[in-house]
């Protein structure tokens, strides 16, 4: 147990230096990740089954282990 | 001492004919399947025939019971001898199997080799998909997916199978796989939207880690296709029974993403090692296993109690971390050779650091899970168009998130990081791992399929002309590999040479 605290010790330790360090950065990065989301989310939209309700409707797996 | 943790993962995919009226799943399987062996075929020319190699039912006997004999009114899976069945020259297995196709991959030595062997099951299905598109009328498409659920209640597998010492008592083997398979779905969950369970709807439970959570039932028992359990009992090691069990997992998901599939593969091994050599102080033993299995699912806060049976709590996370700990005392203590050294070493530190993530926020890991990643794409989805959880949009993505096909497959465009390089998975199509016996099996494939009539886990059977058949028994996994037999392999020029030189 005392060394299964340290693994969390210190991996949290250096996160929080890490959280420190980043912190002026970080809503500059919050903004650079939604806005990747937000390119993906458009490329996925690109790509969706168009009919969704028939598409899940039809999906039948019968059979399986 | 533990033994070598030779590893093998068997998929059953889900299959949808597209642009007609009506579809045969057994019909559509076999097709795909045949479709890819005739490619094969022709690309190979005449002399390499492994396609078309069937599979020897002789020692097949999935009823066998680790508990002793069959429990009363168990009926033993039927042994489907009939369907599409074959041997590829990667020394994996093809086959139908209850109107699914499925994929064994070959036998492999380490998490790392089954990520690449997965991986070019993958590409054979997407090959397939193609070879079979050639074949269908305009219009129409054969369609797979590598997931576990129709959403429907119906559910297919993604069996481990890890290798073990026949000594260790079983009892010991259920305790803790018991308490690794409902810990470690925080990791291996591929994400679903919703439930499938009894009495539950989207408003209880609008996404869950895993898919399979759902659809267990027992803690231990032998069935596969209803009243599935936690842990399976099926006892057929494929290899020396004497010497070796094999565990049969059933309760994983079929994962994307290359980092699940390594620690599902990789943490179960070092556990299962770890068993062997009782390493493993503490039992973890839950009140109620079955309900713990899906509250571990329904749980995307990370942070539910479950309830041990001496009346503490811990929560899923703290029992992985609790394993994570004795598993670096066991590297320090005897190494990790038994699961490769440096792939043991690979998945320790994979391991912490998906836990670390976990614990500090899920979203982190939304480049390494399935469930994160999937989860992270389709919250955004319902954000931007105001959805509620049970709108069909947000399922048929999460089915859409499976889809094998390059162009359509969400997983694919999540964003995932991969761990071996597609040359890698493309060699591993065709080529057998060189570190266990399926070595053998591909390269006798490879160089003289035309005089192998059969071939199954342990054996090889050759027709050579003037003799009767003959069998090459190969009863040990972790022999048949390159360094023992890659030079005998190379030097014969018949398979007459190599049955005289093999004594058999």
């Amino acid at each position: 147990m005392p060394e299964r605290e340290q693994i969390k010790k210190t991996t949290t330790t250096r996160t929080d230096e890490e959280t420190v360090q980043e912190a002026p950065a970080t809503s500059e990065r919050g903004e650079k990740l939604k806005a990747e989301l937000d390119d993906l989310l458009d490329e996925i939209d690109e790509v969706l089954e168009t009919n969704a309700e028939d598409f899940v409707k039809g999906y039948v797996q019968k059979g399986g282990q | 001492m533990a033994i070598a943790k030779i590893v093998g993962v068997e998929t059953e995919f889900g299959i949808m004919l597209r642009g007609a009226a009506e579809s045969n799943p057994i019909a559509a399987s076999s097709l795909l399947i045949n479709a890819y062996a005739g490619e094969r075929a022709r690309q190979a020319g005449a002399s390499a025939g492994g396609p078309k190699v069937g599979w020897d039912f002789e020692d097949e006997s999935p009823g066998n019971d680790a508990r002793g004999g069959p429990p009363p009114g168990a009926l033993p899976p039927e042994i489907e001898t009939h369907l599409v069945n074959i041997v590829l020259t990667n020394g994996a297995r093809y086959y139908v199997d209850h109107a699914h196709p499925e994929l064994s991959t070959p036998e492999c030595a380490d998490a790392r080799s089954i990520v690449r062997f997965d991986r070019a099951a993958e590409e054979i299905l997407v090959a397939s998909m193609a070879a079979a598109k050639r074949l269908l009328p305009d219009g129409q498409e054969l369609v797979v997916y590598k997931n576990n659920s129709d959403r429907k209640g119906n559910s297919y597998g993604c069996h481990e199978n890890y290798l073990m010492d026949r000594l260790v008592p079983f009892g010991r083997i259920v305790t803790h796989a018991m308490a690794h398979f409902i810990t470690r779905q925080v990791f291996t969950g591929a994400g679903k939207v919703g439930t499938e369970a009894a009495g539950l709807t989207s408003e209880d439970v609008p996404f869950q880690l895993t898919q399979r959570a759902d659809f267990f039932e027992e803690e231990v028992g032998l069935e596969t296709t209803l009243k599935r359990p936690i842990v399976n009992t099926r006892d057929e090691p494929h290899a020396d029974s004497q010497k070796y069990r094999r565990l049969h997992v059933i309760c994983g998901d079929a994962n994307l993403s290359e980092t699940a599939t390594f620690l599902k593969v990789g943490t179960t091994a070092i556990v299962l090692a770890m068993v062997e050599d009782d390493f493993l102080p503490r039992d973890f033993i839950f009140r109620a296993p079955v309900w713990c299995m899906r509250a571990v699912s329904y749980d995307r806060s990370l942070r539910l109690p479950l309830e041990l049976a001496d009346g503490a709590t811990i929560t899923a996370l703290d029992v992985q971390w609790e394993l994570l700990d004795r598993a670096r005392k066991y590297a320090d203590a005897g190494g990790l050779a038994v699961v490769g050294e440096e792939v043991g070493a690979a998945v320790l530190a994979e391991w912490e650091a998906v836990l670390t993530g976990l614990e500090a926020d899920p979203m982190q890991l939304a480049d390494r899970l399935d469930w994160v990643a999937k989860y992270r794409i389709i919250d955004a989805y319902r954000e931007r168009h105001g959805l509620q959880w049970s709108d069909a949009r947000l399922a048929a993505m999460d089915l859409q998130y499976h889809d094998l096909r390059p162009d359509k497959s969400l997983a694919r465009r999540a964003g995932l990081r991969t761990l071996v390089s597609p040359d890698e998975v493309a060699s591993a199509m065709t080529e057998p791992p060189t570190d266990t016996r399926a070595y053998f099996r591909g390269t006798c494939l490879q160089k003289w399929g035309d005089a192998i009539v059969a071939a199954n886990w342990d054996s090889l059977v050759f027709d050579i002309g003037k003799d009767p058949l003959r069998r090459v028994p190969m009863m040990e996994p972790s022999r048949g590999t390159a360094a023992h037999v890659g030079m005998l392999l190379a030097e014969c020029t018949t398979p007459a040479e190599l049955l005289e030189r093999l004594g058999s």
